[in-house]
């Protein structure tokens, strides 16, 4: 039996779809069988994200209705040996699916996959209760914001009513020369307000604009800090003790280049 | 406290003007409201009332008036700051 695993942040923008693309590949590449499912129906985007967009025939609302039956509707990559996307349905209305529904397709998914990712919507209405109704575990993914740390707390609220209990933190987009200035929240500051377990953290890094641009999971890139975050993460979820990555080196400085250069990872 | 932090104090810099001071605080404040959940219009109605009940007793400066929610070490206090004008002389 696998696990079901949400990844929510309330507001959007703030890389829910790029968090969920990259644990999903994370997981994938160490031999994981993963699936990763967008629910975020009318609004689809972990397709684009993943690459994956010309592939689509069947979508999640076909599944619930049984117009195919749930193998026909998942897209195996092809990249990694056991990633596969269910998509989210473009056309259709955002209530077409249900939260027994969704229930019962986690049930089926995590018969099969080790990981079951699910991306959600922003927002905390119907898509949010649909997203998190088969979740047993859930990722809040947040910003060094005032708007996203807020809509954090309130989803945080929100899981623990939903009986998902102990929600854990990425706190994406960390800008460590703005943080060592004061003029952004460090991870110390956040945590301090949302009192809740620290999964990850991930640096502003460039990166990610670009391999979005080619729909290729940044995870995957053995470079890049962000690659390197998200594989810490992982790593995480599989339940590995990994210390956080230091946000002051940058790779770009000399000092930066020349520890890396002698410990293979930065 | 980060070496920068503490340059900054030690040349005089004022920690509470960092942005992300000013970012904590004004976070603070939102969460406690928005974790207790009482509705902006139930907080109005309490406002006013506390006016009322203080004006039998005293004149007050009611735009000064000030009633806001905050946290305490466990829990949540209201806390109502009401600048006086005078004390009313009762005729009883």
């Amino acid at each position: 039996m696998g696990k079901v695993i949400v990844v929510t942040s309330g507001k959007g923008g703030v890389g829910k779809t790029t968090t969920t693309a990259n644990i999903g590949a994370g997981l994938a590449k160490i031999g994981n069988k993963v699936v990763m499912v967008d629910t975020d129906i009318g609004l689809r985007n972990l397709d684009v994200v993943l690459g994956l967009e010309n592939r689509i025939v069947y979508d999640i609302v076909d599944v619930v209705r049984g117009n195919c039956r749930l193998r026909q509707a998942l897209i195996k990559d092809k990249r990694l040996e056991e990633m596969y996307l269910l998509p989210a349905a473009q056309t259709k209305d955002k209530t077409a699916v249900t939260e027994d529904q969704m229930k019962e397709l986690c049930e089926n998914l995590k018969a099969e996959f080790d990981y079951v990712i699910i991306d959600c919507p922003a927002g905390i209405e119907h898509g949010f209760r649909n997203a998190i109704a088969g979740a047993e575990e859930a990722i809040v993914v947040t910003t060094p914001e005032v708007s996203a740390v807020r809509d954090a707390d309130r989803i945080i609220g929100l899981l623990e009513a939903a009986e998902i209990r102990k929600p854990k933190l990425i706190i994406n987009r960390i800008r460590s020369k703005m943080v060592r200035s004061g003029d952004m929240m460090s991870v110390e500051d956040i945590l301090e307000i949302l009192a809740v377990d620290l999964l990850g953290i991930v640096p502003d890094d460039d990166v990610i604009v670009i391999s979005t641009n080619r729909g290729e999971p940044t995870v995957l890139d053995e470079e890049s800090r962000a690659g390197q975050a998200f594989r810490n993460i992982v790593k995480r979820i599989t339940g590995q003790e990994v210390p956080l990555m230091s946000l002051d080196e940058q790779p770009g400085s000399l000092w930066g280049r020349l520890k890396s250069l002698f410990r293979g990872n930065n | 406290m980060g070496v920068i932090e503490a340059l900054g104090r030690f040349f005089g810099k004022d920690n509470s003007t960092l942005s992300k001071n000013v970012a904590k605080e004004r976070l603070r404040l939102v969460l406690i409201n928005d974790r207790v959940d009482i509705s902006d219009s139930m907080m109005h109605s309490l406002r006013n009332d506390i006016i009322e009940v203080i004006c039998k007793y005293m004149e007050i400066d009611e735009k000064a008036l000030e009633v806001t929610l905050s946290k305490e070490d466990d829990g949540v206090a209201l806390v109502a700051n009401i600048p006086i004008i005078k004390v009313k002389r009762q005729n009883a």
